[in-house]
């Protein structure tokens, strides 16, 4: 049986476009695990992680990490950020403009241990960009400049919230190569939020996905979403870049598809119409 | 340039540099609070500090002028205990000019904490930091530009007082007498002549803080950009 290291319950109102509503949600974490929180954006993914973290005060419930007590509402238990040993990426990255990458890392690094910081640098691949600040550095490299800050630290737990989102689809695959990577070499357990199926499916071996406040379902990604539990039908947006007989070639995000069709609907589509197709999963 | 004329411009100078030296510590962790406390009555301490803005030097100044005389528990526990009169002395007329600029230095830094974004500061503290370290390391840096027009204007500023500094300092040549002062003293003297080059000399000199502002922020934002 694998040690739990987090274990938490929180309760907290939040606002939300269908009007105000609590968030209730129970999780329980192993040592060394990667965790992701699945679901819609709005649905306190963000909050969650946030108060874990220590900047959002919950409205009530707990939060253990190991043996300590992190939050605790009522023994009026709330440790300060500053004293929870964790690593935080922001959706925004929240990199400081004023320093360089590599005064990002000696300011988040507590020991300022050389060797350490010259690791993270090469796993990052930020070597090069030692002396650049953040407004030189692209989606990527910002990324990933976040994501080694927020180890610098050399965390219990790391907290990612959403980090991959404003990445286009290349970068997106080698950064999350990197934060496997970094998750097995520097050994902290992790946190994701994300409303990615495929980089849950990569990245985590545990979701719990939320819904309407609650965690709705948990398991491992393949359980959760093996077909029946998402959503029957996929809507995909794509382009006829070719018509042949009765095929279509469709790029869909960078990829080719080839659908039949019969010859009543051809009759209406050409080439470059934006079409709306439908898949069962 | 005679004696008098120089003295006159020191005093003025000596004044708007203590203000801002003094506001400038203040200032800061004053705009921090009210940037980032989520305390409901702050804005009771936003609306005292901006007062200054709205209220006639000479209200200020009576005031100052009460609450300076021995009479009063202020103006006593400065007499008594710290042998120091308030009423007409640079001190007193120094007090005046910390409390008459406190808006525009708070302001300007609060205008720039709050054009952080706020995850700045989130970062910062998930990393072990603490709030002054946060301050020192993190926000002040990344808001010089804001630091900087908030210390030019409060300087500017108190070299062109007129109303406050007259109420509670009484134009005593060589002690509260300052430029702007000066020119009016003048006038009413009829010496147009030295009126002028009183007059001249701050026109000057506040066309010349306020190129400094424009010029330094040109560059601060153009360093952004890279």
């Amino acid at each position: 049986m694998e040690e739990i290291l987090i274990e938490l319950h929180l309760c907290k109102k939040i606002h939300t476009s269908e009007g105000d509503e609590t968030l209730d949600v129970k999780i329980e974490i192993p040592r060394l695990g990667f965790i992701t929180l699945f679901g819609q954006s709005g649905v306190g993914k963000t909050t969650l992680l946030r108060m874990i973290a220590g900047l959002t005060q919950p409205d009530s419930g707990f939060i253990k990490v190991g043996t300590e007590v992190w939050f605790d509402s009522i023994h009026k238990i709330n440790i300060k950020p500053q004293y929870r040993n964790i690593g935080f990426v922001f959706q925004d990255y929240s990199l400081f403009p004023n320093m360089t990458v590599k005064e990002h890392l000696l300011y988040a690094s507590q020991d300022k241990e050389t060797s350490y910081i010259s690791e993270l640098l090469d796993v990052f691949h930020l070597k090069g960009l030692c002396n650049r600040k953040p407004g030189r550095l692209s989606g990527g490299q910002q990324q990933r400049l976040a994501v080694a800050r927020a180890l610098a630290r050399k965390p219990q737990i790391l907290l990612l919230d959403e980090p991959l989102s404003a990445l286009d689809s290349e970068t997106r695959q080698s950064l999350q190569h990197e934060i496997i990577q970094a998750h097995t070499n520097f050994q902290a357990t992790t946190l994701l939020v994300s409303h990615d199926i495929n980089e849950v499916y990569r990245l985590s071996d545990f979701v719990y996905v939320i819904e309407n406040g609650k965690i709705q379902e948990q398991g491992k990604p393949g359980e959760v979403f093996n077909g029946t539990k998402i959503k029957p039908d996929i809507h995909l947006i794509g382009y006829i870049v070719g018509i042949e007989n009765n095929i279509l070639t469709v790029s869909v995000k960078n990829t080719i598809k080839k659908i039949i069709i019969t010859c009543d609907e051809l009759a209406n589509l050409q080439i470059n119409d934006k079409i709306l197709i439908k898949e069962s999963a | 340039m005679n004696e008098a004329f120089l003295q006159t411009f020191w005093i003025s100078i000596k004044l708007a540099s203590l203000t801002t030296i003094i506001l400038f510590c203040v200032g800061i962790p004053i705009a921090y609070f009210l940037t980032y406390s989520s305390f409901r009555l702050k804005v009771v301490l936003q609306a005292f500090v901006s007062m200054p803005l709205v209220l006639p030097p000479s209200v200020l100044g009576f005031y100052l002028l009460l609450a300076f005389s021995p009479n009063f528990w202020f103006g006593n526990f400065f007499n008594h205990y710290l042998n120091i009169r308030l009423a007409f002395s640079f001190t007193g007329i120094l007090i005046g000019s910390v409390i008459f600029n406190l808006p525009f230095m708070v302001n300007s830094i609060q205008t720039g904490f709050s054009n952080l974004p706020v995850s700045l500061k989130d970062a910062s503290f998930t990393l072990g930091k603490s709030r002054m370290t946060t301050i020192r390391r993190v926000l002040l840096p990344n808001i010089k530009p804001a630091l900087l027009t908030g210390v030019c204007l409060t300087f500017a500023h108190t070299i062109g007082e007129f109303g406050v500094i007259l109420m509670i300092g009484g134009n005593i040549p060589g002690k509260t007498r300052v430029a702007s002062l000066a020119v009016y003293d003048e006038v009413q003297a009829l010496n147009f002549n030295l009126a002028n080059k009183y007059a001249l000399f701050l026109c000057g000199f506040s066309f010349l803080i306020l190129l400094v502002i424009y010029g330094v922020n040109r560059e601060f934002l153009k360093w952004k950009r890279f």
